[in-house]
């Protein structure tokens, strides 16, 4: 295990490094696009791993309940995290 | 109750296996059109059960019943019986990847909430065990209270079993407590569910993760994905022409076949001309539309389509366009009505049609008659930069000129017309798969019918009306004149000919005369026509293409003796067709593809804006320094 410890210190998901794992907090956008975020699987207490991100820096690919997603900067800054220990969200 | 067929919805969310199933149950028998008012794709098909014959339709894909596109909002619509003339269906089957299932029950409770009977259909469960993942269908069944079964579609495993059960949606189980409602709700329900079933999750597909490694590598990712684009623009620009030579050769000795079955006269010239060649300019496009749609399909279906999208994306986002529309671009060097049909691929109904209004910029085949005509004529062939000689550094600038322009037109468009609400992007990025060939076959079938029907209708009666446009009235030539100048004469005084005279003051002041007006006219059918259409009126014979380059060179106006084709008028010309959107065919396409008049009739008044003004400035400027 790496040293990062659980830290309260919330993030936004375009903020997290390419490797990093997160909880999702919570999605800071109302309306449909929220939504969307949502049903893509962003929910509260949601394990998140930034995978890479693309040649040109933007977007970058999240793996996510199974599936990796791809968000553009703008949209991943609505995602409030908080960064954890990978063994932390390891498949229960 | 036996009288009208059962009709069933199927719904999943994208990438779900969905269309798969969908083959698997109807074979080819699909029914594509569209829903009213809106530009979805409506798909319905028969299934042949034993003695039932069931009506299967095809929503479109969705995450959610929260619509926040046309094609979801139809999935609601569909489901309340909303739309005219399509009843809510009598049971819906849910398919749901057994990999991310976590996703599908959401879209599973929500569609427990509208009551109509449902089933789900549990997909990719060998990639589940693959992927070393575990998961109870027995329990899933109790837990949702609703049959559950799980399908491997292109193996067809699961399939009869699922067939047993479709003829009878009324009996299927129903849940023994209400569906849970809002998101909290529905969230813990999801979690409750997926604790009691799920007894391993998947791991990572390790293969994607493999292939992935390279696709989306910084550098290796860049590499492949210019590799992959140069050989699909190749394939469909190399690839199609051969099949495309021969139908024009074809389409050329069927005209002449026609000309020995009925003789001489209006009605021979009018099936050979009019007719016999709409439908060649119609059919002429299906080996571009059918190579398009396979690779765009098999790049699709494998996975690498969404990969290519997420690599070029930042650049197609600086215009307001996203990574999608790159393949559509693309698509249109080769020709635009297959890149405006690629335009399918992009989910937000914005960034699509944006897509489809700056596809006709690029620099198509078509163009390229006209360009090597006017460019073999008033640029020199001489050499500028060692081998690299200034004709062929003229024809990279018209290239340059076309793709500038449709980025800036995305660009300005999205900020001005097209203007509201976006849709964010995302991208899901699937495992690989291999695509079964049926599915790919399906697809590509649905979308060339598409075509033949709706834009070749339309193709050839503007092909007809053309023809009889510059055929009438006839007028007798004076006796004198040789074959090819009694035909030229002709031309002159036809209704086309009268048109070029008409708007000569309009074109003068980009240099045109009325000869070139009446080739204006006539490239509405095909921007290539003008060629032989200019040959017509110079009396040159179309093939022999020095002598109308000869011809066009020597032309001066009979009042002041200057010459009618100056290097500024050439220029302007040039110009004006790197804009202007001169081809029925992409107007048709575009009629199919945004089920509207308006749209087409905005692109072709907004290139033709864009064309008179950059032609006027190119008038003026080369003009001023000749």
């Amino acid at each position: 295990m790496t040293d990062s410890s659980p830290t309260s210190a919330d993030t936004s998901l375009a903020d997290l490094p390419v490797g990093a794992h997160a909880l999702v907090v919570a999605v800071e956008l109302e309306g449909p696009l929220g939504q969307r975020l949502r049903d893509l699987g962003f929910r509260t207490d949601a394990p998140v791993q930034c995978r890479r991100r693309a040649p040109l820096g933007d977007p970058r690919v999240y793996e996510l309940a199974g599936s990796q997603i791809c968000l553009r900067r703008v949209e991943a800054r609505s995602v409030r995290v908080r960064p954890v220990a990978t063994g932390q969200v390891a498949p229960e | 109750m036996s009288a009208a067929p059962i009709r069933l919805g199927l719904v999943g969310s994208p990438n779900s296996g969905k269309t798969t199933l969908f083959n698997a149950l109807t074979g080819l028998r699909a029914r594509v059109g569209n829903y009213p008012g809106v530009t979805v794709e409506r798909r319905e098909g028969t299934a042949m059960i034993g003695a039932h014959a069931l009506r299967v339709i095809d929503l479109p894909g969705t995450y959610s019943l929260d619509p926040i596109s046309p094609d979801e909002a139809v999935v609601r619509q569909v489901l309340r019986g909303e739309i005219e003339d399509v009843p809510a269906p009598d049971g819906l089957i849910v398919t749901a990847d057994a990999c991310t299932l976590e996703r599908s029950l959401n879209l599973v409770a929500q569609i427990l909430e509208t009551g109509i009977p449902t089933c789900l259909v549990l997909t990719m469960t060998d990639e589940l065990h693959a992927r070393g993942g575990e998961l109870d269908q027995a329990r899933l069944s109790d837990a949702l209270g609703i049959p559950v079964v799980g399908v491997v579609g292109h193996r067809g495993i699961g399939l009869e079993a699922l067939k047993g059960l479709l003829p009878d949606p009324a009996a299927w189980d129903r849940p023994a407590i209400p569906p849970p409602t809002g998101e909290a709700e529905r969230q813990a329900w999801v979690t409750s569910v997926l604790e009691r079933v799920l007894s391993k999750r998947p791991g990572r597909s390790e293969r994607s993760e493999a292939i992935d490694r390279v696709m989306l590598h910084p550098v290796l990712g860049s590499a492949v994905f210019a590799v992959v684009m140069v050989l699909f623009f190749q394939l469909i620009f190399a690839w199609a022409t051969p099949a495309m030579d021969f139908i024009d050769a074809g389409v050329g000795a069927l005209a002449g076949a026609s000309r020995g079955v009925f003789g001489e006269g209006f009605l021979a010239d009018f099936v050979a001309d009019g007719v016999i060649s709409g439908v060649g300019a119609v059919v002429i496009f299906l080996p571009q539309i059918l190579l398009l749609f396979t690779l765009l399909y098999v790049l699709e279906d494998v996975g690498y389509m969404a990969r290519a999208a997420f690599v070029v994306d930042r650049l197609m986002g600086s215009v307001g366009l996203e990574g999608r529309a790159f393949v559509a671009l693309l698509s249109s060097y080769a020709c635009a009505v297959p890149g405006i049909m690629a335009a399918r691929t992009i989910p937000s109904p914005r960034h699509r049609l944006v897509t489809i209004l700056v596809a006709p910029l690029m620099t198509c085949s078509a163009r390229l008659p006209v360009y090597a005509l006017l460019i073999g004529a008033f640029v020199p062939a001489i050499n500028v930069l060692g081998p690299i000689g200034l004709q062929g550094l003229a024809l990279l600038g018209l290239y340059l000129l076309g793709v500038v322009a449709a980025l800036v037109a995305a660009a300005v468009l999205n900020r001005t017309v097209l203007r509201g609400a976006a849709i964010p992007f995302y991208l899901e990025l699937p495992p690989y798969r291999m695509p079964p060939l049926r599915l790919v076959a399906s697809q590509v079938w649905g979308a060339a019918s598409a075509f033949l029907k709706r834009a070749g209708t339309i193709i050839l009666l503007t092909s007809m009306v053309l023809w009889v446009l510059l055929t009438f009235p006839r007028v007798e030539p004076p006796a004198d004149l040789s074959p090819h100048a009694a035909a030229a004469y002709q031309l002159e005084h036809s209704a086309a000919g009268s048109v070029g005279h008409a708007i000569e003051p309009l074109i003068a002041p980009l240099g045109f005369d009325w000869k070139i007006g009446v080739g204006l006219v006539a490239s509405l059918a095909a921007r290539e026509v003008i060629v032989s259409t200019l040959a017509q009126i110079y009396a040159a014979s179309e093939e022999d293409e020095i002598s109308l380059r000869q011809a066009i060179q020597n032309d001066v106006y009979p009042d002041t003796g200057e010459p009618v084709f100056t290097n500024a008028t050439a220029a302007s010309l040039l110009v004006f067709f790197v804009f202007a959107l001169q081809c029925m065919s992409t107007l048709a396409t575009i009629r199919r593809e945004t089920n509207s008049w308006g749209w087409p009739a905005f692109a072709f008044g907004y290139l033709l804006i864009l064309a008179y003004g950059a032609s006027f400035l190119t008038y003026r400027v080369v003009g001023a320094f000749a």
